[in-house]
């Protein structure tokens, strides 16, 4: 066993430096569109092409509701004059559906906090982004964040999804099981807003329709960076997003 | 999608067997340029012809599609073959009154599960089928309730039912002493929903049941009425961690369909950035399988490599599962020739670091024994389930679609399919070793001769057609139908994708075997459900 610990040490440390510093690293985010744009015809034909009708004009602006984005790029590549792009990771937000000042995770949390992760019909991308957290680049153990098997042991729940019909169930069980306080994380398009696939018959559009969100993170997936953002989110120890989109709280208030 | 033309003679004379065999009874009607057999057939013989072409010739099974007409039922098998036996699509129609059909499935059992899902989706009854009723809609789905059917209504919110508190799962061992041990819908980590009932005498599982469809979404349903960039964005989106190999496949129906020529610099591309994502695919497989073994250092090894290849796909793409990047008749962006060469490097780099994984996990011995004779499937089961991709290979299996069907260029790469004869755990990893350095070599050939010109070409008004796509995916041989009408939007989209091939015969490797080794066979299966429900 002596050369896989070797092997270990070899490596050194790869693991990110975010919170404490902005990670630098290319290839971390796919990034939103910005939408601060001098709005005109040309505009007009920018809003038409976005699939998923995130875009919208407002004034002389575009405006982009981030539940619905799905990173399509069609609002950047193949058109006269694209939107801004914002590369950024600090996309999560709170949500309305929580009171700040009373369902903020305090300090006790702040360095132990237990995830349950519950698939609600994610694609598989939001699932291997939030599995990326625990691996070597972003090793979320060095902040206090621990995945637990069973939601009875858990402080958050993690869901991706648009929450199909047969998890329905399933998830409302999770949740009924998890102990108080308890929060809950929507991750990804899907989980905000049902994304592609919803409302339908099988897809319910979106995990605030079934049990209340306090954290959302857009993102189609959300990058490994923006959803330990809504983990720090979660305890205070990082703010919300500047970004806004209905249902969230305005961004920029402090822990 | 052409064909080279040596296949012509083993089609014809295919052709004339079979009109030999069953006269009157089927009509034949070849193809040879697109190296395509159509042929229809009526419900006497149908199962017999099926059951001649994968039994006798060796013709595997890709996928059965049902499309409803106002009034009647169309229903294509289609097979494939290796490189020179060409496809075979056999329709059978039947007017709409009868809602009856023999099952092939006997015979051909890798149509077994594709007869469940159309007697569950269209309420199709498929004779003398063993075990038809719940499969994609579960038991609180009432019966009589068929979502597929054109009447149904895919934006209407369907009303959720509590189960029946009587209800229980079926149980098929029976013995003093036996109890069920349920996994699932919600475990272990990050684990997709899925639900296996594990029929057990403690420590010892003597059969596995597995439950799935936790995260059907009705793809295909909600695909229908929408217009093809529309449907481009699901085709990308309903298995996130294979979108390029899958909306590739949906490309190019819609550019067979229409008739567009795809420029050759966005087939290198293609190429290029299928093997890319095969590459973290099969990395992101192999920390799996580290992990479930607790070879902590080996699975962050890989782990390490699996997050570095998609910073590299969103370096390059702006996406780190490559979304975004195909569009029917190309790409949606150019790159330089400078970026794409400097890739080779890093590749190389890549294969180098995993060369020396595989090196220390093939000597570490306590590794080895957790894989070894674990979750094994046989060359006849394998074959009898249409196993397809790296689980087929392991078994001895070669067929693969970029050799057998070639599409996208590859006809004209240089690389082999690597195969292993055990059929076990370990097979498939040695597998999922040999296929990252093939992709790296094809990966390498692209880069080093990318043709010059455009990335796109521009698409004409669509009209109605329909075609049938594939692509080798990560995890095997994918399928899509589609359909489209007279506006151009699609009007039926069938997807058959490797999970739902391979999850089909998953059973077979979790049959007695100790508890403990659950995980390792899943992860050494790596298949998955968003891939498989749609």
């Amino acid at each position: 066993m002596s050369k896989w610990v070797l092997k270990g040490l070899q490596t050194g440390i790869k693991t990110t430096s975010y919170p404490d510093r902005e990670e630098a690293a290319s290839g971390v985010s796919p990034g939103l569109p910005g939408g601060r744009k001098e709005a005109g015809n040309e505009a007009r034909l920018v809003i038409a092409r976005c699939p998923t009708r995130a875009l919208t004009q407002a004034g002389q602006q575009i405006e982009v509701d981030y539940r619905l984005c799905i990173h399509c790029f069609r609002c950047l590549r193949g058109v006269p004059s694209a939107v801004d792009w914002n590369s950024g990771y600090e996309w999560a937000a709170s949500m309305v559906t929580c009171n700040h000042t009373i369902h903020r995770l305090g300090n006790a949390f702040g360095r132990s906090l237990h995830i349950r992760f519950v698939d609600g019909g994610a694609c598989g991308a939001c699932i291997s982004e939030i599995e990326q957290m625990n691996k070597p680049y972003y090793n979320m153990h060095r902040l206090g964040f621990f995945i637990t098997p069973t939601p009875r042991e858990a402080d958050v729940l993690l869901v991706a999804g648009p929450v199909t019909d047969h998890m329905r169930l399933p998830i409302q069980k999770a949740f009924a099981a998890m102990p108080t306080p308890k929060r809950v994380l929507a991750i990804g398009a899907c989980a905000l807003s049902g994304g592609i696939f919803g409302p339908s018959f099988t897809s319910e559009a979106g995990v605030p329709k079934l049990i209340p969100v306090d954290v959302g993170v857009p993102g189609c997936p959300p990058p490994p960076l923006a959803i330990l953002h809504g983990l720090l989110l979660a305890v205070s120890r990082k703010p919300s997003a500047s970004l806004k989109f209905p249902g969230s709280i305005d961004g920029g208030e402090n822990s | 999608m052409e064909r080279p033309l040596s296949d012509t003679d083993k089609l014809k004379s295919l052709s004339e067997e079979i009109a030999l065999r069953w006269l009157d009874q089927v009509r034949v009607n070849l193809d040879l340029q697109n190296g395509l057999c159509r042929m229809e057939c009526e419900a006497s013989v149908l199962a017999d012809v099926c059951s001649w072409l994968f039994s006798k010739l060796g013709y595997s099974f890709a996928s059965l599609v049902v499309e409803e007409e106002p009034a009647e039922w169309s229903l294509w098998y289609i097979f494939y073959g290796d490189l020179e036996d060409g496809q075979i699509h056999i329709l059978h129609r039947m007017s709409k009154t009868q809602a009856t059909v023999p099952s092939i499935s006997h015979f051909v059992h890798a149509a077994d599960w594709h007869e469940r899902e159309a007697e569950d989706l269209f309420g199709l009854v498929f004779e003398e089928h063993p075990r038809l009723g719940d499969f994609v809609l579960h038991e609180e789905w009432p019966e009589g309730v068929n979502p597929m059917r054109a009447d149904f209504d895919a934006l209407k919110p369907y009303v959720h039912r509590e189960i029946h508190p009587d209800w229980r799962p079926a149980r098929i061992v029976r013995a003093p002493g036996v109890f069920m041990m349920p996994i699932g819908p919600i475990y272990s980590d990050f684990a997709e929903s899925a639900h296996f009932l594990l029929e057990t005498v403690g420590e010892d599982v003597i059969r596995t049941i597995p439950r799935f469809f936790y995260k059907y979404r009705g793809v295909e349903k909600i695909a229908e009425g929408r217009t093809v960039e529309e449907v481009l964005l699901l085709a990308e989106r309903f298995s996130g961690t294979s979108a390029f190999s899958h909306s590739t496949a949906f490309c190019q129906v819609v550019e067979e369909i229409s008739g567009v020529e795809v420029p050759s610099r966005a087939m290198a591309l293609r190429r290029l950035f299928a093997e890319l994502e095969r590459l973290r695919h099969h990395v992101g497989a192999v920390a799996g399988i580290c992990g479930s073994t607790a070879l902590a250092v080996a699975a962050s090894q890989a782990g390490i490599l699996e997050e570095e290849i998609l910073r590299l796909s969103c370096t390059l793409t702006g996406h780190r599962y490559l979304f975004g990047l195909n569009l029917p008749g190309g790409l949606s962006m150019d790159f330089r020739d400078e970026t794409i060469k400097n890739l080779s490097a890093t590749i190389d780099d890549l294969v180098k670091k995993l060369d020396e994984l595989k090196e220390m996990l093939r000597f570490s011995s306590s590794f080895l024994d957790r894989l070894e004779e674990v979750g094994t499937i046989s060359r006849e089961s394998a074959v009898s389930y249409g196993m397809v991709g790296p689980i087929a290979r392991a078994s001895g299996i070669a067929r693969d679609l970029r050799k057998v069907l070639p599409y996208a260029g590859y006809e004209a790469v240089d690389f082999t399919v690597p195969t292993e004869q055990e059929g076990d755990g370990y097979a498939r990893l040695r597998v999922l070793f040999g296929e990252v350095a093939q992709s790296a070599r094809i990966i390498r050939q692209a880069a080093s001769s990318l043709p010059p010109g455009p990335v796109i070409s521009q698409l004409p008004t669509l009209t109605s057609g329909s075609a049938l796509g594939w692509v080798e995916a990560p995890r095997g041989a994918a399928f899509q139908w589609v359909r489209l009408g007279e506006d151009g939007r699609v009007v039926r989209y069938r997807l058959t994708p490797p999970s739902f091939t391979n999850w089909h015969g998953f059973h077979l490797a979790a049959e007695d075997f100790a508890f403990q080794d659950f995980p390792i066979i899943m992860a050494t299966f790596g298949l998955s459900n968003a891939e498989s429900d749609r």
